[in-house]
């Protein structure tokens, strides 16, 4: 048992660099742990695809370490294989292909019999509303049923990890809504679950565990809830008329003296500035002036609203 | 569980001993089923594949056969018509398994479900021979459906049964293997019949399908000798009619050697992933 372990990802030091000169990844480390339902959360072009292709064995990395259930990629890579599903970003199907040749096929080449292939698969439609279609061609799927039938495709051999490359891109919310609960079901039952997203909503249903990533780095990985209480954090900073020597208690959730004539105080939700002013007025501190000191956290998921917004306008010109 | 069991995957935990991904019935399992796959793709589309070498073949017998036959005579000892029975029907096989293995492997990374080879356990060796088997069973499908309308205009006859199946193999082996390379350097649909059109046709063409190299000047006998296609031609010429302008040894020598040299090259192209992985 030299190699048991309990985590299902270990990344260190891993760099990309495409032909063409892009680097897409910039020297990235992430553990995820077994059982775990891991969101990968990142603006456009941040390295999310990338970092899945190398996973999954569909792009090759440039440098670093990659272990999977404590195994090596580059030592064991067909093993590794054999334990990770996988549904990409885009279709990549044979969309002239019976919609259950799709996952039967896929479930030879994992190396199961027709047989237990075909069972497998039709448990698989039956669950994800597909078993209707089953003899119809893959291309005649509308877009949300195209992306359960690459869910089936990637769950035929039962893999102990299941990596999902932004499934609810272009599914409508109630259709997100049944494919969050099959996701939630299936991670219950002990498979090991990593999506990408650009939603943080998505990410908030879902994620016990996330890491964000942003130019081909980790900018932040932590539990969910950690993130949610940072997120949910403003800092003001506010300058005195005169210098301040000790700062009296406020009911914020933290507060600091910058320097004598600069306060910083930490607001969660619920909690005003009314309340703050009030206690300082109290003390005989005086304000002048305030600002809201932004942080690198807020300013990248302004810029995760800004792509999703600009997605959004994308998709309507296209569809006049 | 029963289901992970199936799948032939099994974790080896003595210390330096290697995971495997597939067990040998896991990969029979997987090649079993990229083949069935290939078949069924080529028999869904048999009006692209399988009919139109039939209605050439049978033209090529009206025209060259029975109109111009008749005027040529005897080639060593055979009618025309017999003698050009073994070249059409080989002609068939070497454009069908490129055809084939081309093709279906073009369409596959052009529509990107390639990757469902790709991140399977399946070693690459393993997914070659499933394209070639694929090829070799076009090929092979293709040359019977054209036996059989040449049986229309022309005797059968067969000198060597061993020879015939063992040179039909090969050479569809050999062909399924050049396509499917050819298939992993296309990046567009133009590059899939660049070499069928002005490498594969002059090569046959001028391989002895219709003549005997005996028949050209001492220059081209010459010229025609550096022609590899000549001595598969010849060899399935001996094989069905018992005449063959080139040793029978050099036609095995020369697919022999095709295909290792074309499956090593095969197996190096994916082992760096040329044009699979980004
Ligand atoms: N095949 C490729 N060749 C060259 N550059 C690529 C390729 N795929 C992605 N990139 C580049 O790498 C960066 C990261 O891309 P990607 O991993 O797809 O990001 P994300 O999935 O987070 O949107 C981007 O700048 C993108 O343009
Ligand atoms: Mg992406």
């Amino acid at each position: 048992m030299s190699n048991a372990t309990n985590k299902a990802v270990e990344i260190y030091e891993l760099e990309k660099t495409y032909e063409g000169g892009t680097r897409a990844l910039k020297g990235i480390e992430l553990t995820i742990d077994e059982g775990d339902f891991f969101a990968l959360l990142g603006p456009n072009g941040a390295g999310k695809s990338t970092t899945i292709g190398i996973l999954c064995s569909l792009v090759n990395k440039s440098h670093g370490t990659v272990r999977v259930f404590g195994h090596d990629l580059d030592r064991d890579r067909a093993w590794v294989k054999s334990q990770i599903g996988v549904v990409p970003q885009e279709f990549n199907f044979n969309q002239f292909e019976p919609v259950e040749e799709v996952v039967i096929n896929q479930g030879g080449f994992y190396g199961m019999t027709r047989k237990a292939a075909k069972k497998r698969a039709h448990e698989l439609l039956k669950q994800l509303g597909l078993y209707e279609k089953r003899e119809g061609m893959a291309r005649a799927l509308s877009g949300g049923m195209k992306r359960r039938l690459m869910i089936a495709r990637a769950l035929v051999h039962s893999p102990r990890m299941l990596i999902l490359d932004e499934p609810t891109a272009g599914v409508d919310i109630e259709l997100r809504r049944g494919m969050w609960d099959f996701l939630t079901q299936i991670n219950r039952q002990g498979t090991t679950i990593i999506l990408t997203t650009h939603y943080l909503e998505e990410a908030e249903a879902l994620c016990r565990n996330i890491a964000i990533i942003n130019e081909g780095r980790i900018v932040e990985h932590s539990s969910m809830r950690n993130l949610l209480a940072k997120l949910s954090q403003e800092t003001f900073v506010l300058y005195a008329r005169e210098p301040v020597e000790s700062l009296p208690e406020m009911p914020v959730v933290g507060s600091r003296l910058v320097d004598e004539e600069t306060i910083e105080v930490d607001l969660t939700r619920g909690q005003e500035l009314t309340g703050v002013f009030d206690v300082l007025r109290g003390h005989g501190i005086v304000i002048e002036r305030m600002k809201n000191k932004t942080n690198r956290l807020e300013e990248l998921f302004l810029r995760l609203v800004q792509d999703d917004e600009a997605a959004k306008q994308e998709s309507t010109e296209g569809r006049s | 569980m029963s289901i992970r069991s199936e799948t032939e995957a099994f974790d080896h935990q003595g210390p330096g001993e290697r995971a495997v991904g597939l067990t040998a019935r896991g990969a029979w399992n997987a090649f079993v089923m990229l083949l069935t796959r290939e078949i069924l793709r080529f028999g869904r589309i048999w009006v692209q594949t399988v009919l139109p070498p039939m209605i050439m073949t049978a033209l090529y017998f009206v025209v060259f056969g029975h109109l111009i036959g008749p005027r040529i005579g005897v080639i060593d000892g055979v009618p025309y018509i017999q003698y050009l029975v073994p070249g059409l029907i080989l002609m068939s096989v070497i454009t069908q398994s490129y055809a084939n293995s081309v093709s279906s492997f073009f369409g596959a990374k052009f529509a990107r479900h390639v990757e469902e080879l790709l991140v399977s356990p399946m070693p690459n060796w393993l997914i070659i021979i499933g394209y070639v088997a694929g090829g070799v069973a076009r090929g092979l499908t293709v040359g019977g459906a054209v036996t059989l309308v040449a049986l229309l205009f022309a005797e059968l006859s067969v000198y060597s049964v061993l020879n015939l199946f063992g040179v039909a193999l090969m050479t569809s082996t050999l062909f399924a293997l050049l396509g499917l390379i050819n298939g992993v350097y296309a990046t567009h649909f133009d590059h899939i019949s660049i070499v069928p059109t002005f490498v594969l046709m002059p090569l046959t063409y001028l391989g002895g399908v219709f003549y005997s190299i005996n028949m050209l000047s001492e220059f081209w006998q010459q010229a025609s000798l550096y022609n590899p296609v000549l001595y598969i031609i010849n060899g399935f010429r001996y094989a069905m009619l018992g005449i063959t302008d080139v040793p029978v040894w050099s036609t095995y020598g020369i697919l022999a050697v095709g295909i290792l040299a074309a499956y090593l090259y095969a197996l190096r192209l994916f082992r760096k992933g040329i044009g699979l992985r980004g």
